[in-house]
């Protein structure tokens, strides 16, 4: 009787310091949020010549992937360009992509930059630049396969890459017993390639890089996209500051050519 | 109240809206097949690995001495099991799973199947282990003991040597099942919607951190904090023949 009292105890304690962890977790951003609109930025803007913190998931070619030990891809270099204008030095952190907007948010990154699209839900968490490309959520399947456009998915296995938003999409128009999530792209492709799904949807330039790299298992992409979407740099919300510097240094990096310089140079 | 507001704002966020909680029951299922069939087959093969080997570090020199095939056959044995506990427990359990799923069961589709496989087998040479460390920790008097009653070797395994080793035994095997809950929470990467990685899709969804980490990790602790007092109450039990 005595033991199953020990138990319950600890169990009870447990659920208490979850509640008051909670609390501090819920009081600490207290004094710092400006309601929407407000905007003077109380987080501090990296000083210049301090460190741009962006974190990424490298393993997203050709807009984030790793060259050697060295991180290169569309996105690396934007963000070295902003860093550059802003004169800060660029750190990179690879981490996992669904990590990345919580990390933003917890002011643990200054930006997330991940070939990351604008959704409703993830602007509830974090703030957008403006868009630096366009990306296209693509379909990849075998030679030979009975999908042949984006109304075939019903029905079928999909493979993706967790918590992206060909993920996100999928799950939701073809309801989550049907989509299986992989940790990388790659790790997708591979499950396609030995039969465990049917089909994988991903962003289209790493699509490409994924068939060209498999090019003895008879891969290809659909011709008809599954979706289009929009790539920004995730930002705190409390740092309009930052928000305002990477939205101005996007602008004149877009008129001066270097972004469009940038994409050309991988996407061929 | 501020902080209360929050909490409730983000619980319904993480679990209520597009019934997210079902995810976590999802996941929290599969988490427990995966562990319980992974278990079974541990015990299953982790008992013939360690008989095999328990035999030969036991009789292997009795054995060399007479020869003749049996000896041959149990040396072979004893090798292959010593080659598989050194390549399991030599290895990361998730470097197992991925080989597992993308090499050896390269055209089996149910990733829960391959998960639960990967852990049996990871699990089979700790359960192995387990069992040798059990037998071999009963005193070599026993065993002699047993011998000079006119038991032969089976015989005084199951009637002397077996029930004095399960009390050491069970406490372990039951440590490795705790120890198995936690490690099959790498199970998504194989694409199986575990209790973490259910925590995860939550995560990708809300992008909040801290309430599906904080009600994944709490489960896991409830269920360990529950297993952990069944022990004790077996411990006490076992501990009662010792009066």
């Amino acid at each position: 009787m005595k033991k199953k009292l020990t138990a319950i105890i600890t169990l009870l304690v447990v659920a208490a310091m979850a509640i008051a962890l909670t609390a501090c977790g819920g009081s600490k951003p207290a004094p710092a949020p400006t309601p929407a609109g407000s905007g003077s930025g109380s987080a501090p803007a990296p000083a210049a010549g301090g460190k741009l913190v962006m974190a990424t998931n490298a393993e997203f070619p050709p807009y984030e992937f790793k060259e050697g030990d060295d991180f290169a891809g569309i996105d690396v270099e934007i963000a070295g360009a902003i860093a550059n204008k802003l004169g800060l030095e660029l750190e990179i952190k690879d981490v996992e992509f669904g990590s990345i907007i919580g990390g933003v948010q917890s002011g643990k990154f200054d930006m997330g930059m991940a070939g990351m699209t604008v959704t409703e839900e993830r602007l509830q968490s974090v703030s957008f630049s403006t868009s630096y490309a366009t990306g296209i959520q693509s379909i990849i399947v075998k030679e030979g396969s009975d999908i042949a456009s984006p109304d075939d998915l019903a029905g079928h296995k999909i493979g993706v890459q967790a918590d992206t938003t060909g993920d996100i999409y999928c799950c939701d128009d073809f309801g989550d017993e049907n989509v299986t999530a992989f940790k990388t792209g790659a790790d997708a492709v591979q499950a396609l390639i030995s039969g465990k799904v049917d089909c994988v949807v991903i962003d289209n330039e790493p699509a490409k890089s994924f068939v060209a790299a498999n090019k003895d298992a008879g891969l290809k992409i659909l011709d008809t996209a599954y979706a289009e979407e929009q790539y920004a740099i995730a930002i705190n919300k409390d740092n309009t500051v930052l928000l305002d510097q990477i939205n101005a240094a996007l602008e004149e990096l877009t008129a001066d050519g270097t972004i469009p310089g940038i994409i050309a140079k991988y996407i061929g | 109240m501020n902080w209360f507001d929050k909490f409730c704002n983000d619980f319904t966020l993480n679990f209520i809206e597009g019934d997210r909680w079902k995810w976590i029951l999802e996941g929290l299922g599969n988490t427990i097949i995966i562990t319980i069939f992974a278990l079974i087959i541990g015990v299953l093969l982790g008992i013939i690995i360690a008989a095999v080997r328990s035999t030969y570090d036991k009789n292997g020199a009795d054995m060399k001495k007479r020869g003749g095939p049996a000896y041959v056959f149990l040396k072979i044995g004893n090798t292959l099991c010593n080659l598989y506990l050194t390549v399991v427990r030599g290895t990361p359990s998730v470097v197992q799973l991925l080989i597992m799923y993308f090499i050896i069961l390269v055209n089996v589709t149910n990733g829960v199947f391959v998960a639960i496989i990967a852990f049996g087998l990871n699990s089979a040479a700790y359960v192995a282990e387990i069992f040798r460390g059990g037998i071999m920790s009963i005193d070599e008097g026993q065993f002699e003991a047993g011998r000079s009653l006119g038991f032969n070797y089976l015989q005084t395994m199951f009637h002397i040597i077996l029930p004095q080793a399960i009390k050491v035994i069970l406490p372990s095997l039951f440590n490795e099942f705790i120890t198995l809950i936690k490690e099959t929470a790498v199970a998504g990467y194989v694409g199986v919607m575990d209790l973490t990685k259910a925590g995860d899709k939550i995560r990708g969804r809300t992008f909040s951190a801290f309430m599906p980490l904080i009600a994944v990790a709490l489960i896991y602790l409830g269920i360990v904090v529950l297993l952990t007092q069944l022990l004790k109450q077996l411990e006490k039990r076992l501990r009662k023949s010792e009066r």
